[in-house]
């Protein structure tokens, strides 16, 4: 079906190539093995990259990482270890390019994060609409550990 | 006078299965995911670039909303693929399509050229079915 379109095999490497990104973003040689995924030269590769999803593999694996920094540092994990755990090198280019993205550093960022998860797990019935939380046998149950999830 | 929209529910037969399908598979944030006592969960994910409509993945249940018999009915309806609950949108459709392809969505329809725009149809885990459709 999709066969017909123009060069539908150009969109399944560069497609392969997102989903390897998104596989293995956390290794932090994984630039020098983006291209080689699809198969074709590293120039035609970005641009052809850069057409579909916006950002060129080298902003999207950026974006990725942070984006995963951004679910460690909700839990109970070190900066310098979420850094490393996604894929970064130094904790300073870490931080820089976690302010870049989100306009705050990550320390700032896991701070509101937490007291975010605190102010639902004390008061969870404020975070549901009052149509369902109004129902008795919300009222009456008992919340347990919460959960938060990973929208700033 | 109404501003905006917040909420919108969608009824999954699993909320464990709707959550690996719209977060692992579509690529949705979790917004919150609440345990509320027994057999209850509070689960709203968002798309990517949506975080104001928070999508409640709402069981089908004996309870809160359903008697016994609704919420039989409402199963059988749902997992029939009675329900076609909304519209999303992507930036390139060919690009989506494959890649939710490779993670096992089930598409209904392949992407199309249609008079009103570019489209294809999918089912999620539970049987509701979803146009998605090429920003323009």
């Amino acid at each position: 079906m999709t066969d017909s379109y123009p060069k539908m095999y150009l969109y399944r490497r560069i497609v392969q190539s997102k989903i390897y990104i998104d596989k293995h973003f956390a290794d932090p040689l994984i630039s020098d093995h983006i291209a080689g995924e699809a198969s074709f030269s590293k120039f035609h590769f970005i641009r052809l990259f850069k057409k579909i999803y916006d950002l060129t593999p080298h902003q999207y694996l950026i974006k990725v990482r942070v984006d995963h920094a951004k679910l460690l540092l909700a839990g109970d994990n070190r900066i310098a270890d979420v850094c490393f755990a996604v894929g970064f090198e130094s904790v300073s280019s870490f931080t820089g390019l976690f302010k870049k993205v989100t306009g705050q550093t990550p320390s700032s960022f896991q701070i509101e994060r937490r007291a975010a998860i605190l102010e639902i797990s004390k008061f969870p019935l404020k975070y549901i609409p009052g149509c369902f939380s109004g129902k008795s046998e919300m009222k009456n149950s008992n919340f347990q550990e919460v959960i938060a999830g990973s929208i700033e | 006078m109404i501003t905006k929209m917040n909420h919108v529910s969608i009824f999954v037969l699993n909320q464990d299965s709707a959550y690996d399908f719209y977060v692992n598979k579509l690529g949705f944030k979790v917004h919150t995911d609440a345990p509320m006592g027994p057999g209850m969960r509070w689960l709203t994910v968002c798309a990517p670039e949506q975080p104001g409509l928070e999508i409640t993945l709402m069981a089908i249940s004996e309870g809160m909303m359903f008697t016994k018999e609704a919420a039989k009915l409402m199963r059988d309806l749902v997992s029939k693929g009675t329900f076609g609950f909304g519209v999303f949108e992507c930036n390139d459709l060919l690009a989506t399509y494959e890649e939710l392809k490779s993670k096992g969505v089930e598409f209904t329809k392949a992407p199309k050229q249609e008079f009103y725009g570019f489209e294809a149809l999918f089912k999620d885990d539970s049987g509701n079915w979803f146009s998605l459709g090429q920003k323009k």
